[in-house]
């Protein structure tokens, strides 16, 4: 079965789309320009974070307080949390792959709302310079990324609004985002295409975005209140006015707690899309993946006070958040069994895609363990607020997220561009961030349960050894980025021509040229009703490299 | 399957299962156990511990097995095998750590009314109303219903008043109006304390003792335990409380009754002699 969708008038979208490298900086309304501008973007926002953690460790090489003044310290941490989830992580994982693939996964021609899509990626430059602004200005936040009343009122006001205003312009930006993917998830699919036939990234996609729609408001809403506090002296949060800054960590985490499945959904989904096509076999358990998506979602919701097991928290609520949180390891399991399955009697191409994705299984694996371990309140209630808790949620943010980024653009590069990136860069770069990375968060779980808080510039001295091992990590992480950066450089301009569909893979962004026409397809876009029917037949690849009209497993 | 190869896995899961258990028991990675609470904790952890390194080097070897065994070798162009799922696997996979779950969930509540925690809950309500209706917002730690019960305890509780402010904590001993930066306390004495917060939120944390209590401004917290080992610990604050966080300390003194009557008689203002 054919179906052809005739091409829109092509006069009235060319006209309007910039061409050549200008594209990058216009107000591009072609979702693959916006979702490369947030990739750079991104990355640039990176690249910062990433220097602020350097001077973080490099302050935590020596137990006294001796590299920056106490409070530049605090800015720092604060800056550093901010950037990596709000400026880098959120607005990858879902705006950068979200933007780029999406369309091309429900077969349409562009996002849902092509005007409202810019706009979300526009608020974020504005909003980062505005937040790394506030450090020149009068000092930055000091009071970390959770901001947490009465710190949050009591210290330095500039910085502290001029985080929150930031903060809400980002927000602004997500939900835009948001749901813009529902829309186009749900209304833009080409006809005879069912939601049971998607990529498994849409799904992801479709979980996530359900989430920013519902839980940002509410951080919003927060903020506000909580700016409000600040400038005209009410008293929702503050206690000397009669408020109450427990419930302030209720609505936080009501938002923040579902921004850890914000960061990480999107990267499960990568990696589903990843695997099957490096391994040559079909997504194992498709159904049980959508549905354990769906169950993440449902969850996340409900387990936000465990981030509160010492804020003075009655024990029935302990006990229902303990349970709560623990079960969301079984529909996670579900997905990192499901993926191991994938690989299973594969034929599999150790490329840095394979690497990176592999790398970021073994690492959320033991964020994982230690995210239960996290979730039983009598655990919990002695490394709260420790090195544990930092480990903990580095090895899912970074170990997790961050390294599925990093697969992801080995795996998409050539899309973009056209042309390969250097694989035995690729290889490098994977060895130093994986032992760097392990390197520098492994031996905080030990600094945590032996009595080291987080958020601190000095400690006791018992500490200064695994500190030290575990800055060595850090720079090591820090050096791995120059491979990278010039591989990404280079073989932009000198990399192996890739060709349209490098990995012979079937999903309907292969199935164009690299990179694709504005219009994403030439012709009518193909219906690709089995995107992991690899292994089938061998005609499926072939119908998919030659034809670029219709792809059936049969 | 071959037979041979169902022994190798057999033998496989059962050296997994032993070696991460052995290393979940002998592997200490906390500091001492100074208080009663801390030793339970020190049971649920090398449980989770064991739990967590048989899972994570199950998952870590079929990863690293995968990508060895099913690498594309040179020449090789035809794709793997086509299996979409299987639902008993998928059956298995979901049942067999749903029941970790619930057993780890059930162990820790186990483990955390040891500790005290549930206390306020399993007490009858209007035990509960009345002590809520008292003391307004009081809002508990571990061992939270105790303080409504401590006749059940066979030595009286000691009383502590804990003030935090930026950044310092204060121990104030109301039975001998006793101000104090350090906290002493006797050993096997259940001690129970009462915290209040000046400015921002603190949290009040001793390692060894493996307890931690937010200390909120407005919402008096409780905290009790009993210390069982002499020995100088820190007090760290573990919330993010302003620029001087970090040296935001205190240590705990726990020593034999003598020397803690010695020290109370010696700063208190008016001597009782204890019953």
């Amino acid at each position: 079965m054919t179906i052809s969708i005739p091409p829109d008038k092509k006069e009235s979208i060319e006209g309007l789309q910039p061409k050549g490298w200008f594209r990058y900086f216009s107000f591009s309304l072609d979702h693959k320009v916006i979702g490369l501008q947030y990739l750079v973007c991104g990355f640039i926002f990176y690249l910062i974070g990433g220097a602020l953690a350097s001077a973080i460790r490099i302050e935590l090489t020596s137990p006294i307080s001796d590299f920056m003044a106490r409070d530049i310290y605090n800015q720092i941490l604060t800056l550093h949390g901010t950037i990596m989830i709000f400026l880098w992580i959120v607005p990858v994982v879902n705006g950068a792959f979200g933007n780029y693939l999406i369309p091309f996964y429900v077969g349409a021609r562009d996002m849902a709302f092509p005007r409202l899509n810019a706009i979300a990626f526009w608020l974020i430059p504005p909003a980062g310079l505005l937040l790394i602004s506030s450090y020149f200005i009068n000092g930055a936040a000091q009071s970390g990324w959770t901001a947490y009343p009465p710190l949050s009122i009591t210290s330095p006001a500039a910085g502290q609004l001029i985080w929150i205003l930031s903060v809400l312009l980002l927000g602004g930006s997500s939900i835009f985002g948001g749901i813009n993917f529902i829309a186009t998830i749900l209304k833009l699919r080409r006809p005879g295409l069912k939601l049971m036939q998607l990529p498994m990234y849409c799904w992801a996609m479709l979980g996530t975005s359900i989430l920013v729609v519902l839980s940002t408001p509410v951080l919003a809403g927060t903020l506000i209140l909580l700016s409000f506090d600040i400038i005209a002296h009410t008293g929702f949060f503050n206690p000397a006015l009669g408020g109450n800054a427990v419930i302030y960590q209720h609505l936080f985490w009501f938002y923040s707690h579902p921004a850890v499945y914000i960061m990480v959904l999107p990267a499960f989904g990568l990696v589903s899309e990843i695997l099957p096509v490096h391994s040559r076999k079909p997504l194992f358990g498709y159904t049980t993946m959508v549905y354990s998506i769906m169950a993440i979602v449902l969850l996340g919701f409900v387990v936000w006070a465990h981030h509160m097991f010492t804020s003075g928290t009655p024990p029935w609520m302990r006990l229902f958040f303990t349970i709560a949180t623990s079960f969301i390891a079984v529909p996670t399991g579900i997905k990192f069994f499901n993926w191991v399955a994938t690989l299973w009697g594969g034929r599999i191409s150790l490329n840095s895609a394979v690497l990176f994705s592999c790398g970021f299984i073994v690492n959320f694996v033991l964020g994982g363990i230690t995210g239960v371990a996290l979730a039983q309140v009598p655990f919990d209630i002695h490394v709260h607020d420790t090195y544990f808790v930092v480990a903990h949620f580095h090895y899912i943010v970074y170990g997790g997220s961050v390294f599925v980024i990093f697969s992801s653009i080995y795996h998409w590069y050539p899309k973009f561009t056209g042309r390969m990136l250097n694989e035995s860069l690729g290889k490098f770069h994977f060895a130093l961030t994986f032992i760097g990375f392990n390197l520098c968060f492994a031996p905080q779980h030990w600094l945590g349960l032996n009595g080291m808080p987080r958020r601190v510039a000095e400690y006791d001295p018992q500490f200064t050894f695994i500190n030290q091992i575990s800055s060595i990590g850090a720079l090591i992480m820090a050096l791995s980025t120059l491979p990278f950066l010039w591989n990404v450089f280079h073989s932009a301009f000198k990399g192996t021509i890739a060709g349209d569909n490098p990995w012979l893979a079937l999903t309907p962004e292969w199935l164009t040229s690299s990179p694709p026409p504005v219009e994403n397809w030439e012709g009518p876009a193909p219906l690709v009703t089995k995107p992991y029917g690899y292994g089938k037949s061998t005609a499926s690849i072939n119908k998919a490299t030659t034809s670029s009209k219709e792809v059936e497993g049969s | 399957m071959p037979k041979s190869s169902a022994i190798y896995i057999a033998l496989l899961i059962i050296a997994l299962l032993i070696g991460g258990t052995w290393i979940g028991q002998n592997v200490n990675l906390l500091p001492i156990d100074a208080s009663t609470n801390a030793s339970i904790y020190d049971e649920l952890f090398k449980v989770l511990f064991s739990i967590g390194t048989i899972l994570f080097l199950g998952m870590v070897g079929l990863v690293v097995y995968s990508l060895i065994r099913f690498r594309r070798k040179p020449g090789q162009i035809d794709d793997g095998i086509a299996i979409e799922d299987n639902l008993p696997l998928e059956i298995f996979w979901t049942a067999v750590p749903a029941i970790v779950i619930l057993f780890v969930g059930l162990y820790s509540y186990d483990i955390y009314d040891r500790m005290g925690g549930m206390q306020t809950l399993n007490h009858d309500s209007e035990h509960h109303h009345q002590a809520m209706l008292n003391t307004q917002k009081i809002w508990g730690g571990i061992g939270s219903g105790s303080i409504e019960s401590s006749t059940q305890n066979s030595m009286a509780e000691l009383p502590i008043e804990v003030t935090a402010l930026q950044f310092a904590f204060l121990f104030h001993y109301p039975q001998g109006d006793i101000i104090s930066g350090e906290l002493h306390v006797p050993i096997d004495q259940p001690v129970s304390m009462r915290l209040e917060s000046k400015d921002v939120i603190h949290a009040f944390w001793v390692p060894e003792f493996r307890i931690k209590q937010d200390i909120i401004p407005g919402q008096p917290t409780v905290l009790n335990f009993t210390p069982t080992k002499a020995g100088r610990y820190p007090i760290i604050c573990a919330e993010l409380c302003g620029p001087y966080h970090g040296s935001m300390r205190s240590t705990v003194i726990v020593e034999e009754p003598k020397e803690y009557n010695e020290w109370f008689n010696k700063n208190a203002k008016e001597v009782i002699t204890e019953s």
